[in-house]
């Protein structure tokens, strides 16, 4: 039976540093995941998700299982991620004061080359890339907190505890946070909720 | 009920995840309330909308940084910790022997480089000076070091050596 993510911490702590290999092999996909979806950018993300690990591995001599691991791994993800879209908002309002704005082609998207080959049906695949970067959209407009709050419910196998603890709110606090990503999300996404409600 | 007090609620109810006593009062709210019931089936639209997005997977690079900077860290150990053998330290210590090996069993170039030449001329002014006490004419008059054949034992006394260089510094 696979170890839990408490045992294999508690045996990093021990000194035995292939518990950690397998922390980081159990874990950098959603942690790259979350943290691309919140910074937006993917060479930023896995630089922050790397922070994520050696913090965890910084930490392990005083590592006590008081709580979920998973809450412990997202709350220092969270707040990596925090900092760094405040640090990054602060620096573009600076530059877009003396510099003509220019639209860069988003992380996620496709070269415009492979497309032909990946997608015989070129016209579907548009129709849904159009669709996938409204999401996209609708996603970064929201405030950094809610966007959290909407990743951590909606991606990561976290109970309302869990997340309320990993934005240090509480449970009343991080439901209403929900609530107001959700309208917002859905003033947003109405052409598609419309097409949806047919 | 009012809605104001169902809305928090929502989210969790098109999750699933509300207690069953609250899901049964929701469900009995959305019988009655038509804002509501629109409410929940956009919500549910939304969080279909959020499973469309595709994963994205992490790059190579990304495990062999992890793993880098993770060896990197100095290792905070008592000073008991000396005596263990660490394989952090046995690893670091055999790199350092095979690097000394490499740099030893590499052939050396005979020929002059223009740095060497440059080393071999700044040599030159001590090279110099040696041949100028060598010849010093001072130095003739002091004792001559003592010669094996002559003295028979290998006995380093200073006092011995010098009476019998006496002699001999006399004859020439
Ligand atoms: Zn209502």
């Amino acid at each position: 039976m696979a170890r839990s993510d408490v045992q294999l911490m508690l045996d990093v702590k021990a000194g035995d540093e292939q518990s950690f290999e397998l922390l980081l092999q159990r874990y950098r996909t959603p942690l790259v995941n979350f943290l691309y979806r919140m910074v937006r950018a993917r060479e930023e993300a896995e630089d922050l998700a790397q922070e994520v690990f050696l913090r965890v591995y910084r930490a392990r001599k005083d590592y006590v299982p008081s709580a979920k691991f998973t809450t412990w791994l997202f709350r220092i993800a969270t707040n990596l991620a925090l900092n760094s879209v405040r640090d990054n908002r602060h620096q573009r309002m600076e530059i877009s004061l003396d510099a003509p704005v220019t639209v860069d082609a988003e992380d996620g998207d496709e070269k415009v080359m492979d497309i032909a080959e990946k997608h015989p049906n070129i016209e579907q695949y548009m129709v849904e890339e159009a669709r996938r970067k409204m999401i996209r959209h609708a996603i970064d407009k929201l405030p950094e907190k809610q966007r959290a709050a909407v990743l951590l419910h909606k991606y990561q196998e976290l109970d309302y505890g869990d997340i309320a603890r990993i934005l240090e709110c509480s449970e009343s606090a991080l439901k209403s946070l929900l609530f107001r990503a959700y309208e917002t999300l859905r003033v947003e996404l109405a052409p598609l909720v419309a097409r949806a409600g047919k | 009920m009012s809605c104001k007090r169902m809305e928090n609620k929502i989210v969790a109810y098109v999750d699933g995840r509300l207690k069953d006593s609250e899901r049964l009062e929701m469900e009995k709210h959305l019988s009655a309330c038509r804002a509501c019931q629109l409410r929940v089936n956009e919500f549910r639209a939304v969080a279909g909308f959020l499973d469309e997005l595709p994963q994205i997977e992490p790059s190579a690079a990304f495990d062999v940084r992890v793993r880098a900077r993770v060896a990197a860290e100095p290792v905070k150990q008592g000073w008991w910790a000396w005596f263990t053998p660490s394989p952090r330290v046995a690893f670091a210590a055999s790199l350092l022997l095979l690097a000394t090996v490499w740099i030893g069993s590499r052939p050396t170039d005979r020929t002059l480089t223009a740095a060497d030449e440059a080393q071999i001329n700044q040599d030159l002014p001590v090279l110099e000076n040696f041949d100028v006490l060598s010849d010093f004419g001072a130095l003739t008059d002091l004792p001559q070091p003592v010669q094996p054949e002559d003295t028979g034992d290998s006995n380093p006394d200073q006092n011995q050596n010098q009476q019998q260089n006496d002699g001999q510094n006399q004859t020439m």
